[in-house]
């Protein structure tokens, strides 16, 4: 193959199935590639996964694959991280769902071994994020999980699967495992393989390379956003491409909206670790190839790291929650009370907190002391949100309670009330060696 | 004049980290941006929002700059008491710099 077509139906696990169903249809696609894991999904398949240990793969995995599974059947192959907390399970629920379609003869694989919560007892690691020693963290971890790279989900692409479920697979290497399986790129070819990696990284968030996430009405303006498409790369064996987007859709392909995504959640441009490279794209570049199409090069790639990084789930207390509208004059200085009122509330009845945030929703919610120092008017209406981290459930309840509580016991004219309260996963990192994480393949024939 | 005037961002999340990429809309802004946006000016700005360093890094070949604001959302998304627990719209307070 001197080209290869890889489109991605998914940037994220809430991500539209439409666009995902034009993109099969439209896209011509040697593969389709899914990207549906975050750490946030992650924490949240392990508890679905608790409840039932049938489940933990992705919640809407049935949907994308009852839409997605018949262009599987005529050539295109799907590679994903559906899988998330119970590939084994995705690979289960798929094979019942191709039965039902009445799709035959496909080859389903799943890759599993990302799971090392029982790897870490003993190892010698700190926790990234606090410096504490692994040992003493570990009685709090929930799940832990190795960042696997492109080789875990080479065997599958190998054996002939159609459709390649993972869990935590690095997002870049959902795209750059077809690229070395096509065109042969060695394990080492550093360069290539970071070039590989700059492609998969300005696909794997979906339409945030074809003008989603970008569209600024009259200033950066994106045509039918509404029909938003997904993008497609034709990458050449060298690792050169273009990025286009399914034909007939909304959005935009530009340099501009190539550039916002290649440095999107990126710290270092020149060292991008991943389990397969640490790429470099400080010096890449994006020029216009015609309409919606942007040509990609200059990436590049060093030796890869030598450990896997591991994300871990912390149990790690509850946050509770509240909100309650305030209109009309005077609404933030009756906000502004309302909060002082749920705070002494809350000291009066003894609940403890570790962190407790109060926000003016319309006035400086989201950017806070940025907001305050612009010295915003007053607003017409404001929301205020309190949330609080707690120890107990308990705890938490009360701080939504008593937020609730401020219709009729509070400042006038308080409406739209709603409270929450969950549990919170803290995630955190270390790395593992190499060693001690063996994947393993389980396949089945539809 | 606000930098918004000229140019554009995206911000992103890992973990406890957020990354603020910014590029102006014209490519002759560049040195501007490379001149004007310091590490240590946008940690000033930041102030209250970011915990940790700030580091900047440059793509002068797609004319960009990248901050990675360290200690932004303590424990990660999961944890984060803020509304915008990603910290997605970081981005619109980098672009609120007055540039003078």
């Amino acid at each position: 193959m001197s080209v290869v077509r890889i489109g991605c139906g998914a940037g994220y696990a809430g991500d539209r199935l439409e666009a995902a169903a034009e993109l099969a249809e439209r896209g011509d696609l040697d593969y389709l590639v899914l990207e549906c894991l975050a750490e946030r999904t992650l924490a949240l398949a392990y508890a679905r996964r608790r409840r039932d240990p049938s489940l933990g793969y992705d919640a809407g995995l049935a949907a994308r694959m009852e839409t997605l599974l018949p262009t599987c059947a005529t050539g295109t192959t799907l590679v994903s991280n559906l899988g998330a907390a119970n590939p084994r399970g995705a690979l289960d629920a798929t094979v019942e769902i191709a039965g039902r379609l009445g799709l035959t003869g496909m080859r389903v694989g799943a890759v599993d071994g990302d799971d090392v919560l029982e790897r870490l007892d003993g190892l010698d690691r700190t926790v990234w994020e606090t410096g504490q020693p692994l040992g003493e963290a570990l009685g709090d971890i929930d799940w832990a999980h190795a960042y696997l790279g492109a080789d875990a989900l080479l065997p599958a692409l190998r054996a002939g699967c159609r459709v390649v479920l993972a869990g935590r697979i690095a997002d870049p290497s959902l795209f750059l495992a077809p690229l070395m399986h096509e065109f042969g790129w060695a394990a080492d070819d550093w360069h290539r393989l970071g070039r590989g990696t700059m492609v998969g990284h300005l696909l794997e968030c979906g339409s945030s390379v074809t003008g989603g996430y970008f569209a600024e009405p009259g200033r950066k303006d994106v045509p039918g956003l509404t029909s938003i498409g997904m993008p497609i790369a034709e990458v050449d064996r060298d690792g050169t491409a273009v990025v286009g987007k399914t034909p007939g859709t909304g959005g935009q392909v530009s340099v501009r909206t190539c550039k916002e995504q290649l440095l999107y959640e990126i710290h270092d441009p020149a060292a991008y670790l991943t389990p397969d490279v640490t790429a470099d794209f400080s010096r890449a570049t994006l020029a216009q190839a015609g309409a919606d199409r942007v040509a990609v090069d200059g990436g590049s790639g060093h030796v890869r790291p030598d450990e896997l990084k591991v994300v871990m789930g912390v149990r790690d207390g509850f946050i509770g929650e509240g909100e309650m509208s305030y209109a009309g004059p005077g609404a933030l200085r009756r906000a502004r009370l309302s909060a002082e009122i749920v705070r002494d509330r809350l000291d009066r009845q003894g609940v403890r907190y570790s962190a407790l945030r109060t926000e003016f929703i319309g006035y400086d919610a989201v950017l806070g002391p940025i907001a305050r120092r612009a010295e915003p008017p007053e607003p017409f209406e404001v929301r205020l949100r309190i949330a609080a981290r707690t120890e107990t459930e308990r705890a938490a309840a009360v701080v939504g309670a008593e937020v609730e509580a401020l219709t009729i016991t509070g400042p006038a004219g308080g409406a739209g009330k709603r409270s929450s309260t969950r549990a919170v996963v803290s995630v955190r990192s270390t790395s593992i060696p190499r060693s001690l994480v063996r994947t393993t393949l389980h396949t089945a024939t539809t | 004049m606000l930098l918004h005037e000229i140019a554009h961002a995206r911000a992103g999340d890992k973990g406890e980290i957020t990354n603020i990429c910014v590029f102006p809309y014209r490519d002759e802004d560049y040195p501007l941006l490379v001149e004007q946006l310091t590490a240590q000016r946008v940690a000033a700005h930041f102030a209250g929002i970011v915990t940790g360093t700030v580091q900047r890094y440059e793509v002068p070949t797609v004319c960009g700059l990248n901050f990675v604001l360290n200690g932004t959302r303590p424990g990660g998304v999961s944890a984060a008491l803020e509304l915008d627990a990603h910290g997605k719209s970081l981005s619109y307070g980098l672009l609120l710099i007055d540039l003078g």
